[in-house]
C-alpha cells in the first residue's frame, strides 16, 4: 500500500554521534545563547527597575519638589518627615488591616473553589474558565463596575437594590466611612479578581498529589473528607500555600488600582502606595519625600518576605515537608 | 498542501521577515492616525493638555481651532478628568512635556519654573481682561497664564420641588440644612454636594468671613466661624438628608436631572444641559451664610492657558496661545457660551455674550459678580489637599474640627515655608 512505501520513505535515519568539530551560530557558543536570550530581558530589568530603584534612592536624600534632577542634599530628612508623617503611618496600618481579611480570605476562597474544580466530573473546563476569567479584567474596570454598578449608594445600585427588597435603606457604600462598608467593597473586588488564579495555582498543586496516597490512607482507615484533607492534602500543598500566601501578601503591599478608584481622596483606606501617590508623587510634586516614602516600603515588603519565608520554609524544597 | 508549506523557509528568510514586519510597523506608525490635528502648520509641531470637559462638542472644538491655526502644527490631547493632574504632573517631567497645557495658577509652578512668563503678550489687552482674573495670575508683576474662562459655581434647585414643600431658596447653612430636610422624600434627598464634598470646602470657608489664605500669604481658613460651619457640615452629612455615593460627581447635573436630588451644587456650565432636562424648573442660589457673621459666597473656577517654559518651542508656544486665547474673540465666546455655559474673563465678549444676558444664565453673572471669589495664586495643591483630609476627617468621619485644622496648619506651614521662606 502506498501508505506503507511513504512510511517506509519518511523513517528518520539511525541517529549519528555529532562530528567533534566545534559548532557554528546559535548553537556553537552556549554563553552567546545564554546572553542572547537573556539580554533583552536584563536590559529591561536594569532600565526599568533597577534605575529607578537606584534613582528614587539618590532622591530620597534632595529636596527634589518639581524636578527628579534636585541639587540641593536634605540627608535623612525626608524619611524622617515621612517617618513621622500620621498619614504614611496610617497607611501602614490600613496595608495591614487590608492584608488580614485579604490574605486569608483569597488563601481559602482559592483553596475551596480549586478543591471543588478538582472533583467535578462534568464541566471542569466550563467552571475553571468561569472562575478564572476575572484574572483577565482590569482593576480600573472592576473597581468602576462595583463603584458605580454594585455598589452606588443610590436606590438603583444593585446592593441597595436587594437590601431595599428587605426593606433595608440605601448604604451609601463608599462615602460615608461609618460604618466602614468600603471594607466589604474593596475585599469583594479583590477577591473577584484574584481568587481565579490562585485557585489554577492549587488546582496545579492538587492534581500533583499521588493518588497512592490516598489509597494508603484509605486502606489505613482514613475517612474521606475533612480527615483526609486535614492529614494529606493539606500538608501536600504547604509548599503550594507559601508560594501563594507570600504573592498575596507582596500584592496587598503594591495595592492601589481598587483603592484609588474606588475610594477618591478618602483620609481612610488608603494603603501606602496611594498614600505616597496623594502625599508626595501625585499632586504635590515633592519626589524627595515620595522617594524616601518608597523607598521606607521597599525595605519593609523585603524583610517581610524574608520573615516570612523563614517561618513559612519557603524555598527549602521537599525535605521541608 | 498549501503553498506556505512547500516553500523553503530558512532561519535567515524568517529573520528577514521578521524585520521587514518591523520596519512595515515602524513606517505605518508614522502615517495618518498619530492623533495629529491636521493643520496646515509650517512644520512647528505644538502638543496641547486638555481635561475631558464634559459637554457634548467641546473637545471637537478645541480641535477645530487648532486646526485654523496655520503657523504650526498642534495637536491636543484630550485627558480624562480625574487623571488629569497626576498625568500632567508626570509629563511635565519628561521630554514628552505638552507645550500648552490648561491648568489652575499656582505659585508652585512658577518657583519651580514649568511655566513661561505670558507678560508680553496680555500687557496690550490686559485692560480688557477681569482684573480679578488679571491678579489670581500674577506674581512680582508678571503674568503667567492667560485665563480662557470664568466658571462660576453654586447651587442648582428644581423650582417645584421647593414649592411643593413650601421651602423658601435659603441664605444660611441652617436654612439649607432645613430646607434639606423638608425636601427629603423616599425617593429624592434633598441635598447633594458630590460624594467628597470637596467643591464646596473654599465657599463654606468664604462664607463663613474666612479666606484660605491672607494678604500676606499666612492661614487665613482656621477661625471659630469655619470651626462652627465644619460641624454643621458634619450634621448635614450624618442627617440623611445629604445624596451620597451619587454615580456621578457633582460637577457633573446628573444626579439634579434624574431626580435624585432637589438642590445640587454644580458649576455654570452645566446650566444648558440642566435646560434641556428640566426646561424653567430650576433656578441657582449662591452658597448661603455658614454663620450669622459671614456673607454667601460663589467660587469663581474656571480653566487657564499656561505654556510650558521647559519646552522645545516656548515662542511657537506663546504666538498660538496669543492668536487663540487673546485674537480670537469670536473663538473665545464660542468656546466659552456654545457648550456649557461659562463667563468670558474678557469683558468685552463677556457684555456681548447674547447667552448670557437672559434668565439663569444672566443669574449666574449676577451671583459671579456679587459675590465671587477667585483663584489665590498661593494656594496650591498640597495646600487644598490639607483642607480636603479636614472634611474627610471632620465632616465625613467626626474628627474633632479643631485638631483637623491644627493637623492642616503644619501641612499648610510647611507649604509656606518652602514657597515664602
Amino acid at each position: 500500500m502506498s501508505t506503507t512505501k511513504t512510511r517506509d520513505l519518511a523513517r528518520p535515519a539511525p541517529a549519528k554521534a555529532s562530528p567533534a568539530k566545534p559548532r557554528r551560530g546559535l548553537r556553537g557558543s552556549p554563553t552567546f545563547n545564554f546572553w542572547l536570550f537573556t539580554g533583552p530581558f536584563l536590559i529591561g530589568l536594569a532600565i526599568f527597575v533597577y534605575a529607578p530603584i537606584l534613582w528614587s534612592l539618590w532622591l530620597s536624600f534632595f529636596e527634589a519638589r518639581f524636578t527628579v534632577t534636585p541639587d540641593k542634599f536634605v540627608g535623612f530628612e525626608n524619611y524622617t518627615y515621612m517617618l513621622t508623617n500620621d498619614d504614611f503611618v496610617g497607611s501602614l496600618v490600613t496595608f495591614t488591616v487590608f492584608a488580614a481579611f485579604i490574605v486569608p480570605t483569597t488563601w481559602a476562597l482559592s483553596l475551596g473553589l480549586a478543591l471543588l474544580v478538582n472533583r467535578l466530573r462534568f464541566m471542569r473546563a466550563f467552571f475553571r474558565s468561569v472562575f478564572f476569567l476575572p484574572t483577565a479584567c482590569s482593576y480600573v474596570a472592576a473597581a468602576l463596575i462595583w463603584k458605580m454598578s454594585i455598589f452606588s449608594g443610590v436606590r438603583f445600585g444593585l446592593m441597595n437594590t436587594v437590601i431595599g427588597w428587605f426593606g433595608v435603606e440605601n448604604i451609601a457604600w463608599l462615602a460615608d466611612p461609618n460604618p466602614p462598608w468600603y471594607w466589604l467593597v474593596i475585599v469583594t473586588a479583590r477577591l473577584w479578581l484574584q481568587s481565579g488564579f490562585y485557585m489554577i495555582l492549587f488546582l496545579a498543586a492538587l492534581q500533583n498529589i499521588p493518588g497512592e496516597l490516598y489509597e494508603a490512607a484509605a486502606i489505613d482507615g482514613a475517612k474521606p473528607g475533612w480527615q483526609t484533607f486535614r492529614h494529606i492534602t493539606l500538608p501536600q500543598l504547604r509548599a503550594t500555600s507559601t508560594a501563594v500566601i507570600l504573592l498575596l501578601l507582596i500584592a496587598a503591599y503594591q495595592a492601589f488600582d481598587e483603592f484609588f478608584n474606588l475610594l477618591s481622596k478618602t483620609t481612610w483606606g488608603r494603603p501606602p502606595l496611594v498614600e505616597l501617590y496623594y502625599k508626595a508623587l501625585g499632586e504635590s510634586q515633592d519626589y524627595g519625600s515620595g522617594s524616601a516614602g518608597a523607598v521606607i516600603l521597599t525595605v519593609l515588603i523585603c524583610a517581610v518576605t524574608l520573615l516570612q519565608g523563614k517561618f513559612m520554609g519557603f524555598g527549602r524544597g521537599d525535605e521541608s515537608k | 498542501m498549501s503553498a506556505l508549506s512547500n516553500s523553503n523557509w530558512s532561519r535567515r528568510s524568517l529573520f528577514r521577515a521578521a524585520a521587514g514586519m518591523a520596519a512595515a510597523g515602524s513606517l505605518a506608525a508614522c502615517g495618518g492616525n498619530n492623533g495629529r490635528s491636521g493643520g496646515s502648520g509650517s512644520g512647528v509641531d505644538l502638543t496641547q493638555f486638555f481635561h475631558a470637559y464634559g459637554e457634548a462638542g467641546t473637545e471637537q472644538a478645541i480641535k477645530k481651532y487648532a486646526k485654523a491655526y496655520d503657523k504650526a502644527n498642534v495637536t491636543t490631547q484630550w485627558i480624562t478628568s480625574a487623571d488629569f493632574e497626576s498625568k500632567l504632573f508626570a509629563t511635565l517631567l519628561t521630554k514628552n512635556a505638552p507645550d500648552l497645557f490648561e491648568f489652575h495658577p499656582q505659585i508652585q509652578m512658577i518657583k519651580s519654573g514649568q511655566v513661561a512668563d505670558l507678560t508680553d503678550i496680555i500687557d496690550p489687552v490686559k485692560s480688557d481682561f477681569n482684573p480679578a482674573d488679571i491678579k489670581s495670575h500674577t506674581v512680582d508683576g508678571k503674568i503667567y497664564g492667560v485665563r480662557m474662562i470664568d466658571d462660576p459655581q453654586f447651587f442648582f434647585y428644581r423650582k417645584s420641588m421647593l414649592e411643593k414643600a413650601k421651602v423658601e431658596v435659603p441664605t444660611t447653612l441652617d436654612e439649607l440644612m432645613e430646607a434639606a430636610a423638608k425636601l427629603t422624600t423616599g425617593k429624592v434627598k434633598g441635598l447633594y454636594m458630590g460624594n467628597d464634598l470637596h467643591n464646596v470646602i473654599n465657599p463654606m470657608i468664604w462664607s463663613a468671613g474666612a479666606d484660605t489664605l491672607d494678604a500676606k500669604n499666612q492661614i487665613a481658613y482656621h477661625t471659630p466661624g469655619v470651626i462652627e460651619g465644619i460641624k454643621k457640615m458634619r450634621k448635614l452629612f450624618t442627617s440623611g438628608n445629604l445624596l451620597l455615593g451619587a454615580p456621578t460627581e457633582s460637577w457633573d447635573p446628573s444626579s439634579l436631572n434624574q431626580g435624585l436630588c432637589a438642590i445640587q451644587f454644580c458649576g455654570m456650565w452645566a446650566m444648558p444641559g440642566i435646560q434641556k432636562a428640566l426646561g424653567d424648573d430650576w433656578g441657582v442660589f449662591p452658597f448661603p451664610k455658614t454663620v450669622d457673621s459671614g456673607k454667601q459666597s460663589v467660587y469663581n473656577g474656571g480653566w487657564s492657558m499656561f505654556v510650558n517654559a521647559k519646552g522645545k518651542n516656548v515662542d511657537a508656544a506663546k504666538e498660538y496661545v496669543k492668536w487663540l486665547w487673546i485674537d480670537q474673540k469670536e473663538y473665545q465666546e464660542d468656546w466659552a457660551t456654545s457648550y456649557g455655559f461659562h463667563i468670558p474673563p474678557r469683558t468685552s465678549i463677556a457684555q456681548s455674550a447674547t447667552k448670557l444676558k437672559s434668565g439663569n444664565a444672566a443669574e449666574g453673572v449676577r451671583l459671579f459678580n456679587e459675590f465671587g471669589h477667585f483663584d489665590n495664586i498661593g494656594w496650591t495643591q498640597a495646600m487644598i489637599s490639607a483642607l480636603e483630609d479636614v472634611f474627610a476627617n471632620s465632616v465625613r468621619k467626626d474628627m474633632d474640627p479643631e485638631a483637623a485644622l491644627d493637623k492642616a496648619d503644619t501641612a499648610v506651614n510647611r507649604e509656606l515655608k518652602k514657597l515664602f521662606g
